[in-house]
């Protein structure tokens, strides 16, 4: 399907069409909506690591004085809900910013540095994490956002780093603990050449004892460097050698920025972007051009979204791609006309409605299958499970949206929402349909606002 | 069109699970064949420690290499053979193996080699294929959908799956079609009207459409929020007692890398579960039936600096059912002493964890021995029969 260039800068590179918002041209609009988002404020406060380590610890404080209480059930409760209320905030965040190109390149990295389920306790670091590694340097230098990945407590946790000691380190000779390899690995086998890079078990290997030391501070929730634990001498990673003694955390940023400049990660994150964006198998040659601006660019982003931008097969094909349950509710809820005023009021009931539909869309928040993020492909979304429970979506939401815009006609909104994606058939079944509610879900329940 | 990303998983077990626990999102995939003969096979996700799981306690070099997690017959460990000994987790499968209803085959592995990806390790292993890279064969397809496709008589077409992700053992051209007790769909006769007409331009959702309708009427399965080992089994046995005749299921939570003396409980006892709810459940189908449980790769033979261990390569596969001569530990035993490591830090594999799978698929589903070494296991070679089933 052909459609214009400003439905593909919304749909395809935002979150969709929002009726109160001018909608991108084209490739320049998408570079300003980057730009702009790395400056914009966060619509939600975002509270600090610090301050969110200062509250769990009062909670442990609270069960070491009296035990499993009611005052720490309580806290431990309001601590849980503060997540969720945080999960829902930072897709509110996304409807509402007139950046839709910046919000989904944040949705993109994080799920390329997928941090999964650990613990209620872990699960507080995720927004710092989306602010601090991801938001913060999505427009600069990859190397620079691989390192505040590398380093952040959300990451070190997930992938047992804290746990890794140089085996003859000073605590490694002491307690007779030794390596985990698991961060290592997967920075080289999913954050940066992927799995087909020229790496070896011994690239593994050392890569993790050059990062021992890592690990995270309890006392803050913040990144330390433990020498005590990092191992003694110089690292070999790829035939280069790394540090030396005396151990310092600044040693490993040596490799993250040979890694960012790596000419496989410049293929397989450029290959990634294609497939997120644009199609589940990609144009070889859209890929390739993304691949020569990271390594022409040594891994310079905004170099990079140009040449996703820039080439022809961007623009063509609309709806190879199916959004995603989150992309979706988010798409949703822009279509809606979401206001600051009804996301700041939200209460406690809607907010759970999208907490259980994201889950019964098999995106449970905060809970992606593993690092390796979640899958990309149509089929995977598109099975008849799945197909269910967003026509079970679009049918609820319909029913709601139909109660909160008492004058928001079908047709209209179909007109709205999808522009010239609308496809003749869904046009025809939404003028069908014999109540206002049917027309709306109608809309939602239709491919093309399932496609981008 | 499949990309390399759709056939990536790794089940979130292994974590922690708050309140607001996810589901595991597992499938049970189905499939009917003439005759009275049964398998299940259960994928372990996640690389299960085979030194740790059936642990080689007669091996001097074993508590060298594993100070914290290395136990004793008596002290962690139940003896099986003198040699070897089942941990503890494990436990309440003995009467299986006092019964000859459950062995072992020990340093067995995949053709995949020296990566040590979960997410290729899985892929090989479900896909069946026989490169050391990882590589799918041409069809990108399972090896249970193609054996299939080789029975006599075989109704794939009855397949059907159970949960919320994709399996890729059973994916290829034979259809299957995949159904999630969560969630049903009922549609009035002018909702399924509208609908039909609203993806008729979209194969995939046109698709998907049908098979949802299809399956939430008429179908008579549970209704399950968790997919634990127990239900899994469970429903899988209820299917097996009716017309099913083969069965596929995962169980994750293997990747051990930290505190796996703890970590390893989880996991553990889902798969206990889900083998002696299959035994209940089965009832006198149990004698007809063969259990076959293989991981994508072992893990590493030292433990690691967190009393866990790291992605490794010879693993550990698991036979039960009434059909099984159980009893035994099969395998070549490579040794774990100086130089009898793999790239010195993995537990040395010494056969191929496929040969297993096709002398059971050819004792219980009449396979022709030339189709399992070309088209379902390209490149394997059967060699003697280990002797696996009774």
């Amino acid at each position: 399907m052909t459609v214009s260039a400003s439905t593909i800068a919304a749909i395809r590179f935002g979150y969709g069409y929002h009726p109160d918002q001018p909608p991108p041209r084209g490739a320049d609009d998408l570079l300003t909506q980057i730009r702009r988002g790395t400056r914009a404020r966060p619509i939600f406060p975002v509270e600090p690591i610090a301050k969110r380590a200062d509250e769990v610890r009062r909670m442990f404080a609270i069960r070491k004085a009296s035990g499993r209480s009611d005052e720490f059930r309580q806290m431990r409760r309001k601590i849980r809900h503060k997540t969720v209320r945080e999960g829902v905030d930072g897709l509110l965040h996304r409807a509402l910013s007139p950046n839709g190109m910046f919000e989904r390149l944040t949705a993109f990295w994080l799920d390329h540095f997928s941090v999964g389920f650990r613990n209620a306790v872990h699960t507080r670091t995720l927004v710092p994490f989306e602010h601090d590694a991801i938001r913060a340097h999505l427009n600069g230098r990859f190397a620079d956002m691989l390192t505040a990945v590398a380093q952040h407590p959300a990451m070190l946790v997930f992938l047992d780093q804290g746990a890794s000691i140089g085996p003859n380190s000073r605590a490694g000779s002491r307690r007779g603990r030794g390596l985990n390899e698991n961060l290592a690995r997967e920075i080289l086998e999913l954050h940066t050449m992927g799995v087909d890079g020229p790496y070896t078990q011994k690239d593994v290997r050392e890569f993790a004892e050059l990062l021992t030391g890592y690990g995270v501070k309890l006392r803050d929730g913040a990144f330390q460097f433990f020498p005590t634990r990092a191992e003694p001498g110089a690292e070999t990673v790829l035939g280069t050698t790394y540090g030396g003694d005396p151990p310092r955390a600044e040693h490993a940023h040596a490799l993250f920025e040979d890694l960012a400049m790596h000419s496989a990660t410049a293929d397989h994150i450029a290959h990634k972007l294609a497939v997120h964006f644009v199609a589940d198998d990609p144009d070889p040659d859209l890929v390739r051009h993304i691949a020569a601006a990271w390594k022409r660019s040594r891994g310079n982003l905004p170099r990079v979204y140009e040449a996703l931008l820039d080439h022809p097969a961007a623009w063509d094909a609309f709806g190879a791609k199916v959004k995603r349950p989150e992309e979706l509710i988010v798409s949703t809820l822009r279509a809606g006309g979401l206001t600051r005023a009804e996301a700041k009021a939200i209460d406690r009931r809607p907010r759970s409605h999208i907490i259980r539909d994201l889950k019964r869309m098999n995106q449970p928040l905060h809970q992606p299958p593993g690092p390796q993020g979640w899958p990309e492909d149509a089929e995977a979304w598109i099975t008849p499970q799945g197909l269910a429970a967003r026509l079970d979506f679009a049918g609820t939401t319909g029913q709601r949206l139909a109660k909160a815009r008492q004058d928001l006609d079908p047709r209209r909104f179909a007109q709205t929402a999808l522009q010239d994606a609308l496809r003749p058939e869904t046009a025809f079944a939404v003028g069908g349909a014999p109540e206002r509610w049917e027309g709306l879900a109608l809309v939602l329940a239709s491919p093309e606002f399932n496609r981008r | 069109m499949m990309s390399r990303t759709t056939l990536s998983r790794r089940a979130f077990l292994g974590t922690a699970c708050s309140a607001a626990a996810s589901p595991l999102f597992t499938p049970v995939v189905l499939a009917e064949t003439p005759g009275e003969n049964r398998l299940v096979v259960i994928i372990l996700r996640g690389g299960m420690d085979a030194l740790g799981v059936v642990q080689p306690y007669g091996d001097r070099a074993l508590r060298g290499l594993r100070p914290a997690l290395a136990a004793r017959p008596g002290d962690g460990l139940l003896d099986l053979d003198g040699f070897f000994g089942l941990a503890d987790p494990f436990q309440r499968l003995m009467p299986l193996w006092s019964a000859g209803e459950l062995g072992f085959v020990h340093a067995v592995s995949t053709p995949y080699r020296n990566k040590r990806s979960h997410f290729d390790g899985q892929d090989l292993l479900e896909n069946g294929g026989n490169a050391a890279n990882g590589a799918l064969t041409a069809g990108r397809d399972g090896w249970l959908n193609r054996a299939l496709a080789r029975i006599p008589g075989a109704r794939a077409e009855y397949a059907m799956a159970v949960g919320q992700e994709r399996l890729l053992l059973l994916e290829g051209e034979a259809p299957a079609a995949s159904w999630s007790p969560t969630n049903e769909l009922s549609l009035q006769e002018d909702d399924r009207r509208l609908l039909s007409l609203l993806y008729a331009g979209d194969p995939l959702f046109a698709a998907a459409l049908k098979e949802a309708d299809m399956l939430s009427s008429g179908s008579d399965m549970e209704r399950q929020r968790n997919e634990t080992g127990a239900t899994l089994a469970g429903f899988a046995a209820d299917q097996l007692n009716k017309q099913s005749r083969i069965a596929a299921f995962s169980i994750g939570g293997w990747d051990t890398h930290r505190n796996q003396g703890r970590a390893i409980n989880r996991p553990a006892s889902s798969f206990v579960e889900a083998l002696l709810t299959l035994k209940q459940r089965l009832g006198a189908n149990w004698q007809h039936t063969t259990v076959l449980a293989m991981t994508e790769f072992g893990r590493t033979a030292r433990e690691n600096g967190s009393k866990g261990t790291d992605h490794g390569t010879g693993g550990l596969m698991v036979l039960a059912g009434g059909a099984v001569r159980g009893g035994r530990v099969l395998g070549d035993w490579p040794g774990l002493g100086d130089g009898a490591l793999y790239q010195e830090r993995d537990l040395m594999p010494t056969d191929d964890v496929r040969r297993y799978a096709a002398w059971a698929l050819a004792g219980m589903m009449n396979l022709d021995r030339s189709d399992l070494e070309t088209s379902i296991f390209p490149g394997l070679d059967m060699g003697g029969d280990p002797g696996m089933l009774a």
